[in-house]
């Protein structure tokens, strides 16, 4: 015990005292979480449009009118030509264009039916998918309205179904209520798990591993000593980051603090195993940070914070199944947004924890006293 | 138990088809001073860290305070103090704290480390510096203050890699100084040098050359042995013979 | 010449000695491109619903049957009640559930309004954002199968073209973005670690007492990383081609000019960070935890840039990957050649100076 505590000594004198890596593990994380959530909204909204209107009559113009109003689009240009348009698509100044054809209210009164033309920029597939999407339903019932004031006789026969829907947990859809749980957990992630893979490394490369190698210092006390300072840091980072979150954007957690807490305290020992387990892996600082960030950047990605895991293939729910911030994420919006309690998590947990023994006693079985 | 420090019997590492270290054998008597010469890369680091526990030897024995290097490392790192070439204190803390983290780990009691730390210091003459982060001193300073953490728990035996290298001439005495002391106490002293008028102040000396021992003998017989007035013309006329290329 | 050329042999001994390193640093952009290209989509697949059906009639059968037999969903279970929506919700499994109030079939064939409620569990609003849409199409689709529109006068008939990528696929928007974000990361932080590791271990003075300009030792430490990222550019640019059948439409020989530009641009954001760190690890931290996110969210190929609050889109203009990016989509993926991305060049190629000159400005007085 008197050994793990003089390794304890050491390891958080020499943290705080590095007055460069100090902003890096607190500052940084609280700034970026200020920032970022704001700039994370999937919304397909303020769709740019540009429309070449070729028919100039009082349809086209009650037809556009509504487009603009309808909060989606956003009208850039009018042009009477395609190629104008198609100019504005290729310098991203806008995403869809809407081309009216010449005769276009003649054809309508007269055939009975009048074609309009929508080319979207379907590079953002999904962008390009829901913004032609809305537009076609701006479309529809734009005709409706029409149609009721020319023909009011000819009103449809059957029934009609109206999809009403509800949004629990964040009715209003706050991207934010989603964003800022997810946002902390990756930013812990990224400070516990970085600092942990540089750590050992970094005494290996300046030589003091050696020193410590010669003395009876046993191998669990050593990871021990190293891991404790870093889950501190950890639970205060987290902190802070849920103080922001109430203050600045009113997050309050729903469920249990004490559960939020006791799953952090869990999860923090399975990431700075796995950080442990690199730095002992590696012979140099830029090796473990290049093998921390190949990592961290497939559980960020495979997390589910960015894309839903459940669209993924078998093999990549596999994948996302086996990485520790994925479980987190999801306790997290459980816990703070809807609520869940200890029966609802219990898996995730299991999870954890088997992560937390296997990269520990790994880490441990790795560090090797003598070679 | 047997009481010499150091005994060692065709003890070997080799890497593939490289002896790093070949079949070498001596013995080092308790409270000696055992001067460990060889020139770059002859594998004297590669035996001693075999010695210290850090390295597992091929082939061969070797006990060290008693114990067995295959099986009994951890007995041995409680027995042993170990200074690197590589500096090895904490930079980023101050030279009390060194003192109490190392004193520390070897076992020692809190009052024991005020009484060691402060009489370590006074010894050195630090007590300006006791507060001051182990990175900025002087760096012969700071080879004499890793030598004295090294002694701090009183071990039988201990090994010193290069301590010199890279310090000026008086320290250099002021380090040997220290080194008399530490084994007036009965602390063994296993050094490597390439200072060859360091190697004069050894009680026995040997040689490596491409990793097996040439020479084995007090410096005074060595050089009678060599025809030789001073150590220099006795490692010269070794390193001769040498195949092996320095790194 | 020929001395910077002694310079830039023993950078490339030192980068090439690591082979983990390597491994890694080409393994990246691969396995990125992998994950991107087969792993993340935003498509909903066999998303698990719930049926709370309380009318229990022909039509909401009929639409519960078209539901499921959509790709897009299994029915999780068809006879849960109001109660068990919550529960499920809670446990996360489900995220989303459509109920059928009674007399349903009733109201429809009555001419009447039929109401048929989704409920979404908003916790990821992307997500349910995008199953209530799906469900939606469903059931547009049922009623155009329930009353056929032939001959309904008056009708605006949309044709939609899908530009560049008619069958929108995701990687089109992603490729990209990986390869603004690989190239972003890998070299400003080997820039700004491997100098800051010189100057840790004391051998930049070394160096910099030699005979030689400093701007020089510098430069030859970029050169092999410039190298390097060109490899990783290639490789996902094969990749790209090969496994995920992207095109590619413009002048490849622009192509590679305005991302050796980016990748020079990013060497120079890690000389500045460089310039601005002492050690290795502080080096690291921010080029990787600092540069990580943002480089994420405000390059644009996740969320879009338009959606963001003015002054995070002025932010997102000072990263370079942001211009890369747009420069990608146009060069590679539209065909268009330096006519259109004029601008965002010139803004790369400024950047590039000023983060140039601003760190050897700050690499000289720190010598003196």
């Amino acid at each position: 015990m008197r050994t793990l505590r003089l390794l304890l000594e050491k390891e958080f004198r020499q943290i705080f005292r590095d007055k460069g890596l100090l902003p890096i593990i607190f500052v940084m994380p609280m700034m970026q979480l200020l920032i970022m959530p704001l700039a994370a909204n999937f919304d397909v909204k303020n769709i740019n449009l540009a429309v070449v209107d070729r028919d100039h009559s009082t349809y086209t113009q009650q037809m556009i009118s509504k487009i603009a109003s309808s909060g989606y689009f956003h009208v850039t240009g009018y042009y009477t030509d395609y190629t104008p348009a198609q100019q504005q698509i290729e310098r991203e100044k806008a995403d869809i264009i809407l081309e009216i054809p010449a005769h276009f209210e003649v054809d309508l009164v007269k055939e009975n039916k009048a074609a309009v033309y929508v080319a979207a920029d379907a590079i953002n597939g999904t962008k390009a998918g829901l913004g032609s999407a809305y537009l076609n339903t701006i479309l529809a019932d734009f005709n409706n309205e029409i149609r009721m004031k020319w023909l009011p006789e000819a009103a449809p026969g059957p029934g009609t179904i109206e999809v009403t829907s509800s949004n629990w947990f964040n009715p209003n859809m706050n991207y934010r209520l989603y964003m800022v749980p997810g946002i902390l957990v990756l930013l812990v992630t990224m400070v516990g798990g970085f600092i942990a893979a540089l750590n050992i490394v970094k005494e290996k490369e300046i030589g003091t591993i050696e020193q410590i190698n010669v003395t009876p210092v046993k191998k669990w006390q050593f990871i021990l000593g190293k891991l404790i300072p870093f889950w501190v840091i950890g639970m205060v980072d987290f902190s802070l980051g849920l103080l922001l979150a109430r203050f600045v954007y009113g997050i309050i957690p729903l469920g249990s603090l004490l559960l939020l807490y006791g799953f952090l305290a869990v999860y923090l020992v399975a990431l700075l195993g796995f950080g442990l387990l690199i730095s002992t892996y590696s012979d140099n600082q830029l090796q473990a940070m290049f093998v921390a960030f190949f990592f961290i950047m497939i559980f960020m990605l495979m997390s589910g914070l960015f894309v839903s895991v459940d669209n993924m293939p078998e093999w990549a729910k596999i994948i996302a199944k086996l990485t520790p911030v994925t479980h987190f994420i999801d306790v997290m919006r459980m816990v703070v947004l809807k609520g869940s309690r200890f029966a609802d998590i219990k898996m995730q947990l299991l999870y954890e924890l088997a992560f937390a023994l296997v990269l520990n006693g790994w880490a441990i079985w790795n560090y090797r006293k003598t070679a | 138990m047997n009481n010499k420090a150091i005994t060692c019997k065709d003890l070997t590492k080799r890497f593939g088809d490289f002896f790093a270290v070949n079949h070498i054998s001596f013995e080092v008597e308790q409270g000696e001073i055992f001067g460990f010469l060889g020139a770059n890369g002859a594998g004297k680091t590669t035996a001693m860290r075999m010695l210290c526990g850090l390295s597992y030897p091929s082939s061969g024995e070797a006990t060290v305070a008693g114990f067995n290097v295959f099986k009994q490392q951890e007995e041995i790192k409680k027995n042993i103090g170990y200074m690197s070439q590589k500096f090895s204190l904490y930079e980023s803390l101050t030279v009390r704290e060194n003192i109490r983290f190392y004193g520390g780990v070897y076992g020692l009691s809190d009052k024991q480390l005020k009484e060691k730390g402060d009489e370590l210091i006074e010894k050195l003459g630090m007590q300006q510096e006791a507060k001051m982060m182990v990175g900025s001193l002087p760096l012969g300073w700071k080879q004499k203050l890793a030598f004295s953490v090294a002694i701090i728990h009183q071990p039988r035996i201990v090994f010193l890699d290069e301590p010199t290298g890279g310090v000026d001439p008086v320290t250099r005495r002021q380090f040997w100084d220290l080194i008399y002391d530490a084994a007036e106490q009965g602390i063994t002293v296993f050094v490597t040098t390439h200072y060859m008028d360091e190697a004069e102040y050894c009680n026995r000396i040997s040689i490596m050359v491409d990793g097996r021992i040439d020479a084995l003998d007090t410096p005074a017989n060595l050089r009678q042995q060599f025809g030789a007035t001073s150590m220099n013309e006795v490692f010269y006329a070794l390193a001769r013979s040498a195949k092996r290329s320095a790194d | 010449m020929k001395q910077f050329m002694v310079f830039v042999r023993k950078e490339f001994y030192h980068v090439f000695r690591d082979r983990r390193t390597l491994l890694i640093l080409f393994g990246l952009p691969i396995m990125q491109i992998l994950l991107f290209g087969y792993a993340l989509t935003t498509e909903i697949k066999n998303a698990e619903i719930i049926v709370v059906d309380h009318a229990g009639d022909a039509a909401s059968q009929q639409l519960t049957t078209m539901i499921t037999a959509s790709k897009y969903f299994d029915i999780n279970s068809s006879t849960a009640s109001d109660q068990d929506i919550y529960k499920a919700f809670k446990q996360g499994k489900v995220k989303c559930a459509v109920v059928f109030p009674t007399g349903f079939g009733n109201d429809l064939l009555n001419g009447q309004v039929a109401q048929l409620q989704v409920i979404a569990d908003a916790s990821d609003p992307n997500t349910a954002k995008t199953l209530t849409n799906y469900i939606t199409a469903i059931v547009a689709d049922y009623q155009q199968q329930v009353n056929p529109t032939a001959n309904i006068p008056m009708r605006i008939e949309p044709v939609t073209r899908m530009l560049y990528n008619p069958e929108l696929n995701g990687s089109m928007n992603f490729v990209p973005g990986v390869m603004a974000l690989v190239l972003m990361i890998i070299c400003t932080t080997l820039t700004s670690v491997s100098i800051v590791r010189e100057k840790e271990m004391g051998t930049m003075e070394i160096l910099l007492v030699s005979p030689f300009k400093p701007v020089y030792v510098v430069l030859a430490k970029a050169v092999p990383y410039l190298a390097l990222a060109m490899v990783d550019f290639v490789i996902i640019l094969i990749l790209s081609v090969l496994a995920l059948e992207m095109p590619v439409r413009g002048n490849l020989v622009l192509l590679f000019f305005e991302s050796t530009l980016f990748i020079i641009s990013c060497l120079s954001l890690g000389l500045l960070i460089s310039s601005v760190t002492r050690s290795q690890q502080t080096a690291m931290m921010v080029s990787m935890m600092g540069m990580m996110l943002p480089t994420i969210l405000f390059t644009g190929f996740i969320f879009p840039l338009e959606n963001m609050p003015l002054p995070l889109q002025l932010i997102s203009n000072l990263l370079p990957s942001r211009w890369f990016y747009v420069i990608v989509k146009a060069v590679m993926l539209k065909g268009l050649g330096i006519g259109v991305v004029w601008k965002e060049t010139l803004v790369l190629a400024g950047m590039t100076l000023v983060l140039l000159t601003i760190s050897i400005k700050s690499f000289k007085t720190r010598l003196s």
